[in-house]
């Protein structure tokens, strides 16, 4: 396992690389003043000639690129436009509330999504499993941004039951911050109701967000399955005489998982992009609105800082699955 | 050529290219659908509720939902076609450049494609679309962007599946020159593209629809449905079908492309299985 490890690492590098080129290529290349963007449409020619000289302008390509890995480096994402704060400390105090946010919708997309592909390929045919299909259409064709309005219509406007926007109610106080996850802290200390509000103000965003997940993780776990439950191994088990639950679930599921580990790993990307749809709907305090508000004051700092962060999630999201399938899988870890 | 009726019996695809076409139908013609203008301005008209003048109502400036709608698919599908067009050949120019003369050049082509992949999708397309600027032939680019290496990946794979053919060594050995031998190539790579480009419709539908909801896309009078639903949310509870109708109709075209998409890769899975199908190591498709 060691070796493996240290051979996906050293693969990330050029990647990394890459990543940072393609954005650096992104705010200094293309046409306009990137002195402009980094310092503002109302800046003055004093401020602008400020900023030139700090980031190097007048320099060569490659020591301006230099410069910015240097100072990507030392955590140094430049500075907000509009609250002339480091883009780095904002994305600090964001980024746990997204995290919180995107843990729980993984959490029921992977707990709700791998059974119902299970129970659904065990049933074939059945009016379960054609069910399933048509609602898996619903899942994947429905743009985020809308089921977000629809569950809050719905479970807000209608039923009132569960609270439509914020972290947290009015009279609850903040847990101590350890991880800056509502949940997580409250359940820390043992703050119980705080932790009972934290999770009812979660519930609608992370469903909002886990319906395509949860689509796409069953069909993918349903379609595996039932390729697995085809293949000879599965005859032989059953010739033996197992009952049918163990064939399903101690030989064809752990087979089967592999498809859906990278499903499971592709859908954090799109929850990333999931989450600055639906953030601000919410009253979500996390990336997702502070990219929102970048986004409409153009804010260009801010929005290269939260791509930074979501690339480097996702890639740390893929080398987890990488891992995880190289446990799942040994021919992998020897080739 | 296959016949008619050996795609006419799968229900998906006859429902799916039911509803693209009639959104198809509304972007080729839309005054077939309405009478009215898209964009004008009867602020004495405001979000009036669905009524037989107006059948999904008005919005905050006046205008009439459903002539909206209709004058919003050109923009969607317009989106669509360009981005998809723009995407796949870039993809199959690239492509067949990195896997018919390898080397260096094929390496560094595909670690460019590796680093756009690396981006979670709608977060590189916001970063381009935002630098680049605030409409919608600022969100095509962005998308395309996210979109080309997919297809730079595909026609390579397919074209080192084909380089050792029979009909490639010939080419060769007549002395055919590589960009002779690329042409020759190239029809035996497409199926799986346009199985993809099927495939791939709904999502960039979506795509190119979120980024218009976030304001960076197209941009007023200009009717598009992901900005119609942003404009709508306001206005939610009370007048719900400013923003109810155009998420709809997005979703109901997301879905139909999804339909053609799936039956057209289910019927390319049927064709391929067992002969050229191979089974890529899932760990290194990333």
């Amino acid at each position: 396992m060691g070796p493996f490890v240290a051979r996906r690492l050293l693969q990330m590098v050029p990647v990394l690389l890459g990543v940072s080129i393609l954005t650096f290529a992104l705010t200094n290349l293309l046409p306009g003043d990137p002195a402009r963007a980094a310092a503002g449409r109302h800046a003055n020619a004093e401020q602008l000639e400020a900023v030139r000289d700090r980031l190097g302008l007048d320099r060569p390509l490659p020591v301006q690129y230099a410069m910015y890995m240097g100072r990507l480096l030392q955590g140094d994402l430049g500075t907000s436009l509009t609250s002339k704060q480091a883009v780095a400390e904002e994305l600090r105090l964001f980024f746990p509330a997204t995290l919180e946010l995107l843990l729980a919708t993984m959490v029921i997309a992977v707990s709700v999504g791998i059974p119902l592909g299970v129970f659904t390929a065990t049933r074939r045919g059945s009016w379960a499993d054609r069910a399933f299909l048509g609602f898996s259409y619903f899942g994947v064709g429905m743009p985020v941004f809308f089921m977000a309005l629809l569950l809050q219509i719905v479970f807000a406007g209608w039923l009132r039951v569960l609270p439509i926007a914020g972290r947290l109610g009015l009279e609850t106080v903040p847990p101590p911050t350890f991880t800056g996850m509502y949940t997580v802290d409250a359940l820390l200390v043992g703050q119980w109701t705080t932790l009972l509000d934290a999770l009812r103000h979660l519930l609608l965003p992370a469903l909002t967000l886990a319906m395509a997940g949860t689509s796409e993780v069953a069909r993918i776990t349903r379609r595996s399955m039932l390729q697995a439950l085809d293949q000879e191994y599965v005859r032989t088990a059953r010739a033996k005489g197992f009952p049918e639950r163990t064939v399903w679930l101690r030989h064809a599921l752990p087979n089967a998982l592999l498809p859906t580990t990278t499903v499971i790993g592709l859908q954090v990307a799109f929850l990333l992009g999931g989450t600055v749809l639906i953030e601000n709907l919410f009253s979500w305090g996390g990336l997702g609105t502070y990219a929102w508000t970048g986004i409409f004051r153009m804010d260009i700092p801010v929005i290269m800082g939260i791509t930074l962060i979501a690339t480097t999630v996702y890639l740390i999201v893929n080398l987890g699955v990488d891992l995880v399938y190289a446990r799942l899988d040994p021919r992998i870890r020897y080739e | 050529m296959r016949s008619a009726a050996f795609w006419m019996h799968d229900r998906r695809l006859v429902a799916g290219i039911l509803i693209v076409g009639l959104f198809a139908a509304m972007a080729a013609a839309p005054w077939l659908f309405t009478s009215l203008d898209p964009a004008v301005l009867n602020l004495e008209g405001r979000l009036t509720p669905p009524s037989p003048g107006h059948w999904l109502g008005t919005d905050s400036t006046g205008n009439d939902v459903y002539t909206r709608i209709v004058y919003g698919s050109r923009t969607t599908l317009g989106t669509v076609i360009a981005v998809l067009a723009i995407a796949s050949l870039l993809g199959i120019a690239v492509g067949s450049i990195s896997g018919s003369i390898g080397g260096w050049l094929d390496n560094l082509l595909m670690r460019t494609t590796d680093v756009f992949l690396a981006f979670p999708p709608l977060i590189l397309a916001l970063a381009i679309n935002a630098v680049l600027g605030r409409g919608l032939r600022q969100t095509v680019f962005a998308v395309a962007l996210l979109w080309w290496p997919a297809y730079a990946r595909l026609v390579r794979g397919q074209i080192l599946a084909v380089r050792r053919q029979e009909f490639v060594e010939s080419a060769r050995v007549i002395g055919a020159s590589r960009f002779r031998i690329i042409r020759h190539m190239l029809p035996n790579v497409i199926d799986p593209v346009i199985v993809r480009l099927s495939l791939d419709a709904g999502f960039v539908a979506l795509t190119a629809a979120s980024l218009s909801y976030l304001g960076l896309g197209a941009q007023p009078p200009t009717p598009e449905w992901g900005r119609m639903v942003a404009e709508g949310q306001m206005f939610l509870l009370d007048q719900w079908w400013v923003a109810a109708f155009p998420g709809v109709v997005l979703f109901i075209l997301v879905v139909g492309f999804n339909l053609i998409g799936e039956a057209v890769g289910d019927r390319q899975d049927l064709q391929t299985r067992g002969s050229t199908a191979t089974v890529a190591s899932p760990a290194k498709e990333k």
